[in-house]
C-alpha cells in the first residue's frame, strides 16, 4: 500500500507542474475559447468531465476499499456469489441517466453548429468565405467582397462568419482550435460551417489566432498552419476597401524591388498572383496569391516574417516544407536576385 | 509422444513447427511472432517519441516520421495485438471447452502462415523502397497522393494476414459451437471463451468490409480504377466508411478477449465466481452488436451532417452502459473475495483505473459537438491509447504471464514480473495521461515535429520520458522469459492453485491430444466445481478410447507462400517490370496448387490406441 502511494504521487506531481506551467496559449488552446463555437463546444466538454470524474471517482471509491479490505490473509474459500439484481438494475440505470444529460445538449449542440441557413437566404449579408486548402498552404477567398488572400485569413469580430471548405488535392481539415472545432475539406464536396470570433478575447489573444491543419496530408502536414486575424468590423471593412483598390499588381518603390518584381514576373508570376481580385477559376490558383505578402506575420506560414527567412524559404523551400508544390518550379536564384525578391515581395502591403 | 518431441534436434524441431496444425503449437507461433512484431512496433513507437521530446527535432524526416506512425499503428493493430490475442484463444480456448483441438487444424494453420506472410510483406516495404505512409487509416486521397510502393504493401500484405485472420475467426466459432465437452452448456463456458466466441463473430462480419476496401484501393493502385479518384467521378468518404465498419468493430476484436482475460483473473485470485455471470456475457455481445452502430463517430468531421452526428453520438454513448456493467461485476468479484496480488492480478487490478480513463474519455469523444474539438489531435491518441494499452497490452501481458506456465510448463518470475509492472505502468500512464491535454492545447495528431512558442514543450518531454519507461518494462519482461526458459522449472497442472476452468485441470503443458477422456462438465468453473467436492481432477464423460488425431502438413505454408510471391509479382507489374507478370503466375500457382494437393490427396489423420494411452502415467480406466 505505501509503495503504491508512493508512485501515484509521480502522475500527480506531473500534473501539477503542468498546471502551473499554464493551461495552453489562448491564441491556439481548446481550452482558451474565444468565440460562441468554442464556447458551446468548451461547455460540452466541462459537463462531460464533470459527469465523468464522478464515475471515475466512484469507480476508485470502490478499488481501494477492495484493495484495503480483501487482499487474501487466509486460506478460506470466500462465499460464492453468483450476482445481485438490485445492483445490476443499480449500475444499469444510473448511466443510462447520467448519459441521457449528456445526450441532449450533445445533440442540440449538434445541430446548432450546423446550422448554416443565413449563407443560402437571398441577399444574405452574411460574410461567407471559400476555404481552399491545397498541399500545405491555404486559399480564402470572400466571393461577397471579390477578393482572394492566401495562409492568413482576416475575419470581423463578434459577428457570424459562415465557411464554404473544399480541398484541391487531398483530405486536410481546417481548425482554428481557440475559436472552434475542425471541419474535414473534403476532396468531393464542400462542406460548410460557421465561427463567431469574441472581439474582447480576440484582443486577449493578441488578435492573431493559429490555425491547424488536422487530417494527415503527407510529409509536410505538421507544418501546414495559417494565421487569423481578427478585427473588428470598422477595420476589417477598411481592410476589404484596401484589397479592393488593388487593381493592378503594385509598383516597386525602389531599384531593388523593382529588379524583384521584374524575376518575379518572369519566374513566380505563373502560380502566385498579386492582385486580389483573382479572376482565374480556382483549380488555377496553383500557389498562394501574394497582394498582400508583406502585412503577414509568418513566411510559407512557418518562418518568421524577415527578408533573410524569405530568401532562405525562397532559396530551398524543400528544406523547411518537404513534399511541397513550389520546390524546383523555377529557375535558380543567386544571392542578388534573391535579396532583390525578397525585397519586392516584403514591399507588397495594402496597409499601413 | 512428448518425450520424443523433446529429444528432437533443432531442425526437426523447426520442421514440426512448419507442419504444425496442433492448436498449441499454432498458439506458440502466434505468441512468437506477435511478441516480434511488437518489439518491431514498439521500437517505432519510441522513434516517434524521440522525435517529439523537442520542438523542431531533426532526428527523422518529416516523410519517414509519417511512415513510422503508419507502421506503428499498422503494425500494433494487426501484426501484434491481433496475433497475440490469436496465441490466447488457441492456446486455451479449446482447453477450456474440453475439445481436443480446434474444428479444423489445417485451417488453423493455414491461418497463421498467411497472418505472418501478410505481415512480412507489409514489413519488407522498410527494405525496398519506403514504408506506407499514409497513416494506418490509409485515407484514400493521400493514398492515392502516396509516391512509391508503401501504399501497396500495405494493401497487399493486409489483404494476406486480412484472409488468415477472417479464417482464424470462422474457426473459433465453429469450434466453441461444434466442440463443447459433455455438460458444457453456452451458459457454462468461461467467459474468456465467451469473448472469443463474440470477437469471432464480430471478425467475420468485420473483416469482408475491409477485404472490400483493400480490393478496391488495390485496384486503383495497381490496376488502374478510379473508385477513389475524384477527378474521374470517384468517393474517397467511402474508403472512409468501409475502413471503419471494419476499424470500429476491430477495437472490440482487440478489447472483449482481454476483458475474458481479466474476468478470468479476477475470478481465479479472488477466489470467487464471477458476479453476475449472466449480465457479463450478456453486456459481451451487446457491446459486440452495438461494435457494428457506431463506426461513423470516427467520422464526426468528414461533414456527414447533424442527423448523422447526432445518431452516431448517441448510439456511440450507449456502449457506455454495458462496459459499465463489466467495470462493476469486476469489482464486485473482488469485493468479498480474497484477492492475492500475484502478477496476472497486478495488470488486471492496474486496468481497472486505466480503462476506466479511455472509457470516460470515450464518452468525451463520443460528444459529437465537442468532439469536433477533440478530432485528430493528441486528445484522441491519449483516449486510443488508454483504451489499446490500458485495456488490450494489459490484458495481453496479464494473460502472458497468467498461462505461460500452461503453455510452457514452467512460470515466469512473479518478482520480475512485478517490476515490469511497475515500469510499464507508471511509464503508460505518464506518456499518455498527458497527452489529453496536449490535444487540448492544440496539438494535431500525426505531426512530425512542432514550432516552440505554442506551450507544447514540456508535455511532449514528458510523454517521451514515459516512453522509456515502458521500453524498460519491456526489457525486463524479456529478460525474464529467456530467465524462465533458461531455467525451466516445471509445474503441475494448477500452479496459480486456484484455477477453476477446465485448462487447469489438464497437465502444463498439456499433451497432445489434450484429454484423455473428455472430461464430464457439471456446472460454471468446472475444476473448481471438482476440487470443493474434494476430487483431485475432472469426472471423465467417456471411457477410455482410441483418440482421432489431425496428421501435421506443410500445405498450409505453402498456400501462404504461394500469396506472398504472387504479391511481389502484382505490385511491381504496375513498373512494368518483364519479370514481375512470371512471378505473379507462379505465385499463385503455388497457392492453387497446393490447395489442389490438399483436395485430391486423402488424409485421414492417425488414431492414439487406448492401449498407448493407458501405458502414460496416471491414466484412469
Amino acid at each position: 500500500m505505501k509503495r503504491l502511494a508512493k508512485w501515484r504521487l509521480i502522475p500527480l506531481f506531473a500534473l501539477l507542474a503542468l498546471v502551473l506551467s499554464g493551461c495552453g496559449k489562448p491564441f491556439v488552446s481548446a481550452l482558451s475559447p474565444a468565440g460562441e463555437v468554442a464556447d458551446m463546444q468548451y461547455d460540452l466538454m466541462k459537463l462531460s468531465t464533470y459527469v465523468m470524474v464522478g464515475v471515475i471517482l466512484i469507480v476508485m471509491i470502490i478499488f481501494v476499499l477492495i484493495f484495503v479490505r480483501f487482499k487474501r490473509k487466509d486460506d478460506r474459500i470466500p462465499k460464492q456469489v453468483e450476482g445481485s439484481h438490485k445492483l445490476e438494475i443499480i449500475w444499469t440505470t444510473i448511466p443510462i441517466l447520467l448519459l441521457l444529460i449528456l445526450a441532449v445538449p450533445t445533440v442540440a449542440a449538434t445541430f446548432k453548429l450546423a446550422d448554416v441557413s443565413p449563407m443560402d437566404k437571398k441577399d444574405s449579408k452574411a460574410l461567407v468565405i471559400n476555404v481552399r486548402s491545397h498541399l500545405y498552404w491555404w486559399d480564402f477567398e470572400y466571393p461577397g467582397q471579390k477578393i482572394v488572400t492566401s495562409q492568413e485569413l482576416v475575419v470581423p469580430t463578434d459577428e457570424k462568419v459562415y465557411f464554404n471548405l473544399k480541398s484541391m488535392d487531398v483530405k486536410h481539415s481546417f481548425w482554428i482550435p481557440a475559436v472552434g472545432g475542425k471541419l474535414d475539406t473534403n476532396t468531393e464536396n464542400i462542406n460548410k460551417f460557421w465561427l463567431e470570433f469574441d472581439d474582447k478575447r480576440s484582443n486577449e489573444a493578441g488578435n492573431l489566432f493559429y490555425g491547424k491543419c488536422a487530417e494527415l496530408c503527407g510529409p509536410s502536414h505538421a507544418l501546414m498552419d495559417f494565421k487569423v486575424k481578427a478585427m473588428s468590423r470598422d477595420k476589417f471593412d477598411a481592410w476589404v476597401t484596401a484589397m479592393q483598390d488593388v487593381k493592378e499588381p503594385q509598383k516597386a518603390d525602389t531599384d531593388l524591388a523593382a529588379q524583384g518584381q521584374e524575376i518575379f514576373n518572369q519566374s513566380c508570376i505563373g502560380c502566385h498572383a498579386v492582385t486580389p481580385a483573382n479572376k482565374m477559376p480556382e483549380t488555377a490558383r496553383l500557389a498562394p496569391n501574394l497582394t498582400n505578402f508583406g502585412d503577414r506575420s509568418r513566411v510559407a506560414g512557418i518562418l518568421d516574417h524577415n527578408k533573410e527567412e524569405l530568401k532562405n524559404w525562397i532559396q530551398n523551400p524543400e528544406t523547411y516544407k518537404p513534399g511541397n508544390m513550389m520546390t524546383g518550379k523555377y529557375k535558380e536564384l543567386n544571392d542578388q536576385e534573391l535579396d532583390a525578391v525578397a525585397e519586392y515581395l516584403m514591399g507588397l502591403k495594402v496597409q499601413e | 509422444m512428448s518425450t520424443i518431441a523433446q529429444k528432437k534436434g533443432f531442425g526437426a524441431t523447426v520442421w514440426d513447427f512448419l507442419t504444425t496444425v496442433d492448436h498449441k503449437k499454432i498458439a506458440i507461433l502466434y505468441l512468437i511472432a506477435g511478441g516480434f512484431f511488437f518489439l518491431v512496433g514498439g521500437l517505432e513507437a519510441v522513434f516517434i517519441r524521440i522525435q517529439l521530446a523537442v520542438p523542431n527535432n531533426d532526428f527523422v524526416s518529416a516523410g519517414a516520421f509519417n511512415e513510422i506512425i503508419t507502421m506503428h499503428g499498422t503494425t500494433m493493430i494487426f501484426l501484434a495485438a491481433m496475433p497475440l490475442i490469436f496465441a490466447f484463444m488457441n492456446a486455451v480456448m479449446p482447453l477450456q471447452i474440453g475439445a481436443r483441438d480446434v474444428a479444423f487444424p489445417f485451417v488453423n494453420a493455414l491461418g497463421f502462415w498467411l497472418f505472418f506472410f501478410g505481415g512480412i510483406f507489409l514489413n519488407l516495404s522498410w527494405f525496398l523502397g519506403g514504408a506506407p505512409d499514409a497513416g494506418w487509416t490509409s485515407y484514400a486521397s493521400l493514398a492515392l497522393h502516396s509516391k512509391g510502393h508503401g501504399i501497396d504493401f500495405y494493401v497487399l500484405g493486409l489483404q494476406i494476414s486480412g484472409i488468415g485472420t477472417l479464417i482464424g475467426g470462422i474457426n473459433f466459432l465453429v469450434t466453441i459451437i461444434n466442440m463443447r465437452a459433455p455438460g458444457m452448456t453456452y451458459m457454462r463456458m468461461p467467459l474468456f471463451t465467451w469473448t472469443t466466441f463474440v470477437a469471432s463473430a464480430l471478425i467475420l462480419f468485420a473483416f469482408p468490409p475491409l477485404t472490400v476496401g483493400l480490393t478496391l484501393m488495390m485496384f486503383d493502385r495497381l490496376f488502374g480504377a478510379n473508385f477513389f479518384d475524384v477527378t474521374m467521378g470517384g468517393n474517397t468518404v467511402i474508403w472512409e466508411h468501409l475502413f471503419w465498419i471494419f476499424g470500429h468493430p476491430e477495437v472490440y476484436i482487440l478489447i472483449l478477449p482481454a476483458f475474458g482475460i481479466f474476468s478470468e483473473i479476477f475470478s481465479i485470485f479472488s477466489r470467487k465466481r464471477l458476479f453476475g455471470y449472466s449480465s457479463m456475457v450478456f453486456a459481451t455481445v451487446l457491446i459486440g452488436f452495438l461494435g457494428f452502430m457506431v463506426w461513423a463517430h470516427h467520422m464526426f468531421t468528414t461533414g456527414l451532417g447533424p442527423v448523422a452526428n447526432a445518431i452516431f453520438a448517441v448510439a456511440t454513448m450507449a456502449i457506455g452502459v454495458p462496459t459499465g456493467i463489466k467495470i462493476f461485476n469486476w469489482l464486485f468479484t473482488m469485493w468479498g473475495g480474497s484477492v492475492k496480488f500475484t502478477v496476472p492480478m497486478y495488470y488486471a487490478f492496474g486496468f481497472i483505473p486505466s480503462f476506466v480513463m479511455g472509457g470516460v474519455t470515450g464518452v468525451m469523444v463520443a460528444t459529437a459537438a465537442a468532439d469536433y474539438q477533440y478530432h485528430d489531435t493528441y486528445f484522441v491518441v491519449a483516449h486510443f491509447h488508454y483504451v489499446i494499452v490500458g485495456g488490450v497490452v494489459l490484458g495481453i501481458l496479464a494473460g502472458v504471464h497468467l498461462w505461460w506456465p500452461k503453455m510452457f510448463g514452467t512460470m515466469l518470475s512473479e518478482t520480475l514480473g512485478k517490476v515490469t509492472f511497475w515500469f510499464f505502468f507508471i511509464g503508460f500512464h505518464l506518456t499518455f495521461f498527458i497527452q489529453h491535454f496536449l490535444g487540448l492545447w492544440g496539438m494535431p495528431r500525426r505531426v512530425f515535429t512542432y514550432l516552440p512558442g505554442q506551450g507544447f514543450d514540456t508535455a511532449n518531454m514528458v510523454s517521451s520520458i514515459g516512453a522509456a519507461f515502458m521500453s524498460i518494462g519491456v526489457l525486463v519482461m524479456l529478460y525474464n522469459i529467456i530467465m524462465t526458459s533458461v531455467k525451466n522449472v516445471k509445474v503441475g497442472n494448477d500452479p496459480w492453485e486456484d484455477g477453476r476452468t477446465l485448462e487447469w485441470s489438464i497437465p502444463s503443458p498439456p499433451p497432445f491430444y489434450n484429454f484423455k477422456q473428455l472430461p464430464l462438465v457439471r456446472g460454471l468453473d468446472a475444476y473448481w466445481i471438482e476440487k470443493m467436492d474434494g476430487k483431485k481432477g475432472m469426472t471423465p464423460a467417456e471411457p477410455l478410447g482410441d483418440i482421432h488425431m489431425p496428421n501435421g502438413s506443410f500445405i498450409p505454408f505453402m498456400i501462404a507462400l504461394g500469396l506472398f510471391i504472387a504479391a511481389f509479382g502484382a505490385m511491381y507489374h504496375v513498373d512494368k517490370e518483364a519479370w514481375a507478370l512470371p512471378v505473379l503466375i507462379i505465385g499463385l500457382l503455388v497457392t492453387f496448387g497446393s490447395m489442389f494437393v490438399r483436395s485430391i490427396k486423402d488424409d485421414h489423420g492417425f488414431h492414439i490406441h487406448k492401449e498407448e494411452l493407458q501405458d502414460e502415467k496416471g491414466a484412469k480406466a
